[in-house]
Order: C-alpha cells, then sequence, then structure tokens
C-alpha cells in the first residue's frame, strides 16, 4: 500500500504571538519562535509508518511550503516515513483551493512504488483552521472521503474509521483508495530515534516549484485576539499558599 | 436569502448547528433552512423557537443516517432553486465538512472559523475569523458571488425568535455514491464521571506533575470539588492520560468556572482550549511561565507537593 501524508511546517512559540509590522504574518524573527508540524499531522505520519510495517507498501510526507519545510518533513522520515516531496513557496500564503489543487497533482503522479491507495492529512492546518483541503483532494481525486478521524483500522482494502461524537463515536467504511483526514488522539506518535535520524538525512526529499495560483480566499490582515493582559495575583509560594487556595474556592463557590 | 444548514442527530436537533440561524438573521431578513433526513422532523418544532420561518426537509430513502456527501448535495439542488447569496453552517465537525463537499464541487472558495460577515458586491465579501485556535484573528475577503461560511463554534451565542416553522419537503436526487460515506455504526457513549466539555470545574496537569501517578492527587482534588481531570498535550503524547481529556487547540476546549493549572506552562495552543474559564489558578514552579500572563492567581512551587496538602485541607474544608 502506498500512502501519501499532506503535513505543514508552522510556528510555534513559547509565549504569545507577535506580528509582523504589516500586520500579514507571525513575526518569527524572534528567539522564542521555532516551527514544528501539527499534532494531527504528526498522527497521520505515525499511522502511515504504522500501516506500511503492518501491510508493506511505502510512505511519503507531501509538504506545500518554504524549502527550509525540509527541517519537517526530515523530522518525519525520522519517525519512519520512507520520502519528502516540498511543494516550495516563496513563503507567502496559498489559500486553500490553491493548496488542494497542488498537493491533488503530486497525488496524481503517484509515487515510485506506483498510484497512492490512501492520502492521509489533518483533518484541519493547525495556523489557517481551513477545515477543507482533504474533501477538495477527494473531490478532485474522485476518492471518497472520511474526516475528523480518531481510530483506523484497514483490511482488505477498506478502512474502517471512526470519529468521536461527545462521548459516543461514529463508526465509517470506506473503500481505498481513498482520503481520510485525522485528528490528534489517533495515535500516540513516536518520537524519533538516533537511527531514525541518520537515516532521515540519506532518504529522498525531491522539490518542485509550481506557480501560485490567485487566492479566493484572501487574507487582509491578521490581529491578536483582544484579550485584557493579565498578571496573575500571587498567592504565595508552595505549601504556604494553600490556605489562600481554599479560600477561593469557598468565594467562587465550587466548595 | 441565505440559506443555513441546520443539523441533527437522528431527530435531536443539534443546538451548536443553530448558532448559524442566529448569524444568519442577524445579517438578513430572509433566511432559509436545510435539514437532511425524514428524522429531521423530529427536530422542526424546536428549530421554530430559533426563528426558522423556512424549512426544506429533504427526505430520500437512502438518507437513513448522517451522509455529508449527500447532504451537500441536497444543499446544491436548493443553491440552484432557491438562489442564496450565502450558505452558513457552524463549523461542528459535520457543519465543517458538508460545507467543504459544497465547496469542493462548486469549486468555490470556503471560509471557516467565521467570526463575523460583511457582504460585498460584485462577488467580494469580507469575513473576520480565527487562526490558531483563536489566538489570531484574520480579516479576509472571499472571492465568489455564494457565500460559503461556517462560523467558529461559540462565537455567536443561539437566540430564541418565534419562527413559522413551515416545513417543505423534497427529494434530492442522490445516488449511491452520495451515501457510500455514511455513519453505520455507533459505539461508546456511556460518559462515566463528569464530562470534560461540560465540568464546572477541572484540575488539568502538565509536565510539571511529574507522571502519570502525579495524577493520583489531580483527581482527588477534581473529585473533592466534583470537576474534571485534565491535561497538555506532553501528557497525552507521553502516554500519562488518555487524548480525551487533553484540553486545547487539538484537545477539548473548555469555559468552566475554575480552571487549575497545575505544571502547565501555558503555551498558546493550550491556551486556545482553556483562555474563557471564569477563574483561572496556576501551580508553577516558574514565576516567569506564560500561564501567568492568562491566570487570575498563582502559587509558585512544586506542584507534586502543594496538591496533596491542597487536598487534605479541601477536604477538611467540606467537612
Ligand atoms: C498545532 C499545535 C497544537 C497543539 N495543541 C495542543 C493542545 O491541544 N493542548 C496542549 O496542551 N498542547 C498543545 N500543543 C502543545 C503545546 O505547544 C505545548 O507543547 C504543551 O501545551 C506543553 O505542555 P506542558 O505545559 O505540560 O509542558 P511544558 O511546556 O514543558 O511545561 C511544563 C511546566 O511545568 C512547570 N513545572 C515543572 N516542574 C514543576 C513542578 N514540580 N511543579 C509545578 N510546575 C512545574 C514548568 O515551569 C513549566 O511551566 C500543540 C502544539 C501545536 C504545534
Amino acid at each position: 500500500m502506498n500512502i501519501a501524508v499532506c503535513a505543514k511546517r508552522v510556528p510555534l512559540s513559547g509565549g504569545r504571538w507577535e506580528l509582523t509590522a504589516d500586520n500579514l504574518d507571525i513575526d518569527t524573527s524572534g528567539a522564542s519562535v521555532g516551527f514544528t508540524t501539527s499534532p494531527h499531522e504528526e498522527c497521520a505520519a505515525e499511522a502511515a509508518v504504522q500501516l506500511v510495517e503492518q501491510l508493506g507498501g511505502s510512505s511519503t510526507v507531501i509538504t506545500l511550503g518554504v524549502a527550509d519545510s525540509e527541517e519537517q518533513v526530515r523530522s518525519l522520515l525520522a519517525v519512519g516515513v520512507d520520502r519528502g516531496v516540498i511543494i516550495e513557496t516563496d513563503g507567502s500564503e496559498w489559500d486553500p483551493q490553491a493548496t488542494a489543487s497542488a498537493l491533488t497533482e503530486q497525488i496524481k503522479a503517484g509515487s515510485p512504488e506506483g498510484a497512492y491507495d490512501l492520502v492521509l492529512l489533518g483533518t484541519e492546518a493547525a495556523d489557517t483552521a481551513d477545515f477543507q483541503v482533504g474533501i477538495r483532494m477527494a473531490h478532485a481525486l474522485g476518492w471518497p472521503v472520511v474526516t475528523n478521524v480518531k481510530g483506523m483500522t484497514i483490511d482488505g482494502g477498506v478502512a474502517r474509521c471512526e470519529r468521536a461524537v461527545g462521548s459516543a463515536r461514529e463508526v465509517y467504511e470506506v473503500t481505498l483508495p481513498a482520503v481520510i483526514t485525522v485528528k490528534d488522539g489517533l495515535n500516540i506518535p513516536r518520537y524519533p530515534s538516533v537511527p531514525g535520524r541518520i537515516k532521515a538525512r540519506k532518504k529522498p526529499v525531491d522539490t518542485v516549484i509550481i506557480e501560485k495560483p490567485a487566492a479566493r480566499l484572501e487574507k487582509v490582515r491578521l490581529d491578536l485576539a483582544v484579550e485584557e493582559a493579565r498578571s496573575a495575583e500571587i498567592l504565595g509560594t508552595g505549601v504556604d499558599a494553600v490556605p489562600a487556595l481554599v479560600e477561593i474556592f469557598k468565594n467562587i463557590g465550587v466548595l | 436569502m441565505i440559506l443555513v444548514l441546520v443539523d441533527h442527530d437522528r431527530g435531536v436537533l443539534d443546538a451548536t448547528s443553530v448558532q448559524a440561524l442566529t448569524a444568519a438573521r442577524a445579517l438578513d431578513s430572509d433566511v432559509e433552512v436545510l435539514l437532511v433526513g425524514a428524522a429531521g422532523r423530529d427536530a422542526v418544532a424546536e428549530l421554530a423557537t430559533y426563528g426558522a420561518d423556512t424549512i426544506h426537509l429533504a427526505v430520500h430513502d437512502t438518507l437513513t443516517d448522517y451522509a455529508p456527501l449527500a447532504s451537500a448535495k441536497a444543499a446544491l439542488e436548493l443553491v440552484s432553486s432557491r438562489s442564496p447569496r450565502g450558505i452558513f453552517t457552524t463549523g461542528t465537525p459535520r457543519g465543517n465538512e458538508v460545507l467543504a463537499h459544497i465547496a469542493a464541487i462548486l469549486d468555490a472558495p470556503m471560509a471557516a472559523e467565521v467570526l463575523s460577515v460583511t457582504f460585498g458586491d460584485a462577488g467580494v465579501h469580507e469575513v473576520v475569523r480565527n487562526r490558531w485556535g483563536g489566538n489570531l484573528t484574520e480579516t479576509a475577503r472571499v472571492h465568489n458571488d455564494l457565500l460559503l461560511a461556517a462560523f467558529a463554534p461559540h462565537a455567536i451565542r443561539a437566540e430564541n425568535a418565534t419562527g413559522a416553522g413551515n416545513v417543505t419537503e423534497f427529494t434530492p436526487n442522490l445516488d449511491a455514491a452520495d451515501t457510500a460515506v455514511r455513519v453505520i455504526d455507533r459505539t461508546g457513549g456511556a460518559a462515566t464521571g463528569v464530562g470534560l466539555a461540560e465540568a464546572r470545574v477541572i484540575v488539568s496537569g502538565g509536565r510539571g506533575v511529574g507522571g502519570p501517578e502525579g495524577f493520583d492527587v489531580i483527581e482527588q482534588l477534581a473529585d473533592l470539588l466534583s470537576g474534571a481531570v485534565g491535561c497538555s498535550r506532553v501528557v497525552t503524547s507521553n502516554g500519562w492520560r488518555p487524548h480525551s481529556e487533553q484540553v486545547g487547540q487539538t484537545g477539548t476546549k473548555v469555559a468552566p468556572d475554575l480552571y487549575i493549572a497545575c505544571g502547565i506552562s501555558g503555551a498558546t495552543q493550550h491556551i486556545a482550549g482553556c483562555r474563557t474559564s471564569k477563574t483561572i489558578i496556576a501551580i508553577n514552579t516558574d514565576k516567569d511561565a506564560p500561564i501567568m500572563g492568562y491566570a487570575h492567581y498563582a502559587v509558585i512551587g512544586d506542584a507534586q507537593t502543594i496538591l496533596p496538602e491542597l487536598v487534605a485541607a479541601t477536604r477538611a474544608a467540606k467537612e
């Protein structure tokens, strides 16, 4: 089985976000800002690696992003994905329609092992939360799609998928080839091992460049969420503060 | 006219999905609603109490349970026959999903996580929407005549109003492929203890709790306060607690009266899930941890020594 995982490089801050002067992007120049992939996509990669371990085949991570996205691609190769493809951008954002069509072209092109049987993505991207790229890809490919998946098994070319509804789970079944968009909690992604990281350096990562279409969901500006700047009232240090905590429990009526 | 897709589960109205109806009614006096599946009949009376006048009910032999593509196809028939200027949903998993199918079929842009909408002329509309789990907002232009918008859940409170509740049933043109992906079974459901999303009090633990055993006292404190246990992603990714307890952008969003964050740094993705809690208390060894900028009260110190004392004192106070 040949599996594609679509994942994205996104900034990660230890503290609050700051914006660039033109209000168009997150300021990533600060020392506390790094980059990562979303938990949803880490779970998608873990699922791909597990399925290939179980059923054989290959896995490919495909990302649309700047050349430096190689860092995130290699980190997924380090947990066992076989190869990467970077659809390289200049760092400006692609809207969900443009993203879906660029990714779809890569799926149609197939992997060196043959046509893809399964595309895994996060249900939504960490930064833009558009909730639609996987569904658009499925329509462009003529494949079925299940979203919000938190449990998945594949047997005889059929994927059995579960999604959470309150405390219950809904069950869906689709015949492959299919697109499945997953959520954090699908599995516990493994940490890259040292040999995994060393192997990842040698795995193939291809770069393709295509033209960016005009945005139809066009970002005009970003703003920080309005929030009262708070500074916690320090009740004390260590166990000495316990009586003050109990007092607060009483005051707000939870005791 | 704005068409609103309202959801029900086997006849029980999804109260969250009604928020999009309130959003639409604030923008247009002409709003119509689509319900899909014969069981939707049971949701009509309640739906009318949210001001629904015209309700289209899509009925088909194959529509026995939720099937996203079939719902989208039913909505597309109304796009042809009723020519709405917008289709609104609430961004529940189903609301986002059905709208994205519509967007994909029409090859039209779709805005998710929407907070507000301004219809424009000449096929360009403006939306304000959440990004990064609500830590940022984006103002965006949507280039299409028909505006497809999924509202961020709970950004708008559903308001009651008297609606006529007139129902028109129709049979959409569906083939087998439209219901190939549908709910075929359900599992679980009997929740034990207080559910995270509904809990009035949440005692949450992060890396600073030290390990799975550190959650014993957190469970005890949650029990004493009739609350639920929460945790950070570091905790679930270490396998200390199940993912169902994770609070945050990729976990559950909660808004309890009291949120106690023990050994949690306060990363924006964690805060995205608990920022609207009425009172936040942090217990953390680091007085400069980001959580201090969100908490109302804090205790500086080792959660592993403070929590057992707090459990004892809380128990004593209850007696
Ligand atoms: C797209 C995306 C989505 C994410 N979604 C989520 C999500 O849904 N939920 C979530 O939680 N995270 C999420 N994360 C991860 C998030 O960025 C942080 O990594 C995570 O929240 C940190 O967990 P933590 O606070 O337990 O650990 P840390 O950040 O390591 O913080 C531990 C804290 O404990 C304190 N501490 C240490 N020892 C003690 C002690 N003995 N007593 C008291 N305090 C102590 C430290 O001072 C520190 O502040 C997401 C990340 C991304 C990129």
